[in-house]
């Protein structure tokens, strides 16, 4: 059996499930935002419920429109701090809160070997530790919330093979980004992605993140690593409780084996409107911008701040961008303080934001009008996902969204980190 | 349960930020989404779609944001039902948990225009072109998750269930 196999297995009562099979699952933990929370808890009261199966492991974070953006907004995260207090779920609050999927993995809540359902999308995060993590409705989190358990379609694997060293500037954005646009964004439709070879062990924990973030984007049901040297030391001293590790037998099937040579790889660049419309950088051609965020689910941890503040310091961002920067949590918020990069962002002439999804979305903290153009380190290009349905969104990893804040058009950091 | 409505046709990958935008998601009362529903890729769709209607698309109908909003639009709009070469996973277990059906059919999508009028067996799964007088089968649901599209979605159909 493959790695999702062997956890979807485990979590059945099943010795061995597979692909195509419909089973029922207990999940480990279930995950909820004040966008989805309120439909799933308009639902769960429907269904005629009083507790949720296990407060203990019940997440919900405000992090799309908080802190509020408006009226609206406010009545809906509302809705969810109330149920969450009422029922004692795990809540974090403006100010301990993060984005959703940074958040969880720096509190130790998602671990290996779970069965972890989140009503977003980019739950598949977490496969990043060897999760089984995917993202469903909100009537699908209602279910789990009261019950525990969710039925699933065993899913096929795709295993993606990387090869040799990746260049200074290239990490999981590239590599994922270049994947979806050899594959398609439903080119992993209903399937599990693998992610394995010399190139994946050696990328570091925040790389791997933002590649199992993005297999939705190619339509993946999941995106998954197995558990290494990195996992372990990125866990330890961070694991709220224990866990059981699975390994993928040696006759795991695959329904498809992929491989690419990395050595040569650029750093990418998804044009409009699909993340699959990837670029290598010195492809692009001259494209000028009015803005830049470097944050989100995808790339908003230490390491893309870090990044990001390596090509910027000593350098302004230019007079006609808006360098928009979102640290993904507050602890994320502090460190990059420590290390002195929100220094190096603000005498530059970016904006450091408190966390949250805002602009990715088209929430708020950034929404873009008619004409304008915006570099991205955010997952979606698609029509209107940043703001007017006449502006743009190319993709692309920290490094090239701080390089093309300092030239105000789209740059790779080579060009000027000589 | 027999469907019959005109058709709304649209290309491939339409995610769920052009079904209803985000920027709509700071409310979630279905009647306020379906205002909105298909605002970024079709202006007009609220002005022209009428109770019974059908939504006809090419492949990965539904990609994108996880939002439940989408299929909540879509069926608050009074659209019974839609066609597609295929859909993303999660709009199809949101369409289907909230009883909005869901059929997938190549042919039917390749043979069938903007305007047409459909007539769909949903317990059959035919599809028949009214206009063009063709019929095609689309593929079968496994048996749960007839039930569940039956009894109007998962909530009605697991209620039961649940103890109180």
């Amino acid at each position: 059996m493959t790695l999702a196999e062997k956890i979807l297995a485990a979590h059945s009562g099943k010795k061995k499930v597979s692909p195509g099979e419909f089973i029922n699952v207990k999940v480990d933990l279930v995950l909820a935002n004040d966008i989805t929370a309120p439909i799933s808890i308009r639902e769960f009261g429907k269904l005629g419920a009083r507790k949720v199966f296990d407060p203990k492991k019940i997440v919900m974070v405000p992090d799309h429109f908080c802190p509020n953006k408006d009226i609206a907004s406010a009545e809906q995260a509302k809705i969810m701090r109330d149920f969450a207090h009422e029922h004692d779920l795990v809540y974090f609050e403006v100010g301990q809160m993060g984005i959703e999927h940074v958040l969880l993995p720096e509190q130790g809540l998602a671990l290996p070997g779970e069965v972890i359902i989140g009503a977003d999308s980019h739950t598949c995060t977490y496969g990043a530790l060897g999760a089984f993590s995917t993202g469903m409705g909100s009537t699908d989190i209602a279910m789990a919330m009261a019950t525990g358990e969710i039925w699933m379609k065993v899913p096929s694997s795709i295993k993606f093979i990387y090869r040799g060293k990746l260049g200074k500037w290239v990490g999981g954005k590239d590599l994922i980004l270049h994947t979806i646009g050899d594959i398609g964004v439903d080119g992993a439709l209903y399937s599990a992605m693998v992610f394995s070879g010399e190139t994946i062990d050696a990328l570091p924990m925040d790389g791997r993140f933002t590649m199992s973030n993005m297999a939705i984007e190619a339509g993946g049901k999941a995106g998954v690593f197995a558990y290494d040297k990195t996992t372990e030391k990125y866990l330890k001293g961070r694991a709220k409780h224990p866990c059981i590790v699975y390994k993928a037998d040696d006759d795991a099937e695959y329904i498809r084996t992929i491989e690419y040579d990395v050595s040569t790889l650029e750093p990418q660049v998804s044009f409009p409107h699909l993340p699959s419309n990837a670029k290598p950088v010195s492809k692009v051609g001259n494209i000028s911008i009015d803005q830049s965020v470097i944050g989100s689910c995808t790339n908003g941890r230490l390491d893309d701040l870090r990044l990001a503040a390596k090509v910027i310091k000593g350098r302004k961002i230019n007079s006609r961008v808006r360098c928009i920067v979102i640290p993904g949590t507050q602890q994320v918020y502090m460190d990059a303080l420590h290390e002195g990069l929100i220094e190096i962002f603000i005498t530059a002439g970016a904006v450091v934001s408190t966390p949250t999804c805002g602009p990715c979305l088209g929430g708020y903290m950034g929404i873009l009008a008619a004409g304008e153009r915006c570099i991205s380190t955010t997952n979606r290009n698609f029509v209107g996902r940043m703001g007017s349905t006449k502006s743009e969104i190319y993709l692309a990893n920290p490094a090239v969204a701080a390089a093309s804040a300092v030239t105000g058009r789209i740059t790779g950091p080579e060009e000027i980190c000589k | 349960m027999m469907l019959k409505g005109t058709v709304h046709k649209y290309g491939i990958n339409v995610d769920t930020d052009a079904i209803i935008p985000a920027r709509y998601l700071n409310v979630s009362e279905p009647e306020e989404l379906a205002l909105h529903c298909m605002e970024d890729i079709d202006i007009d769709f609220v002005k022209r779609v009428k109770p019974g209607d059908i939504i006809v698309a090419d492949t990965n109908f539904g990609c994108g944001s996880s939002r439940e909003h989408a299929p909540l639009a879509i069926k608050a709009a009074k659209v019974s039902c839609v066609i597609a070469k295929s859909f993303a996973r999660i709009f199809f277990r949101n369409a289907i948990n909230i009883g909005l059906p869901l059929l997938e059919s190549e042919d039917a999508v390749n043979n069938t225009e903007n305007g047409d009028v459909l007539e769909v067996d949903l317990s059959k799964g035919e599809i028949k072109n009214l206009t063009r007088n063709k019929i095609f089968i689309a593929k079968p649901y496994p048996d749960f998750m007839m039930k569940i599209i039956e009894a109007g979605g998962l909530v009605n159909y697991t209620r039961k269930s649940i103890v109180k």
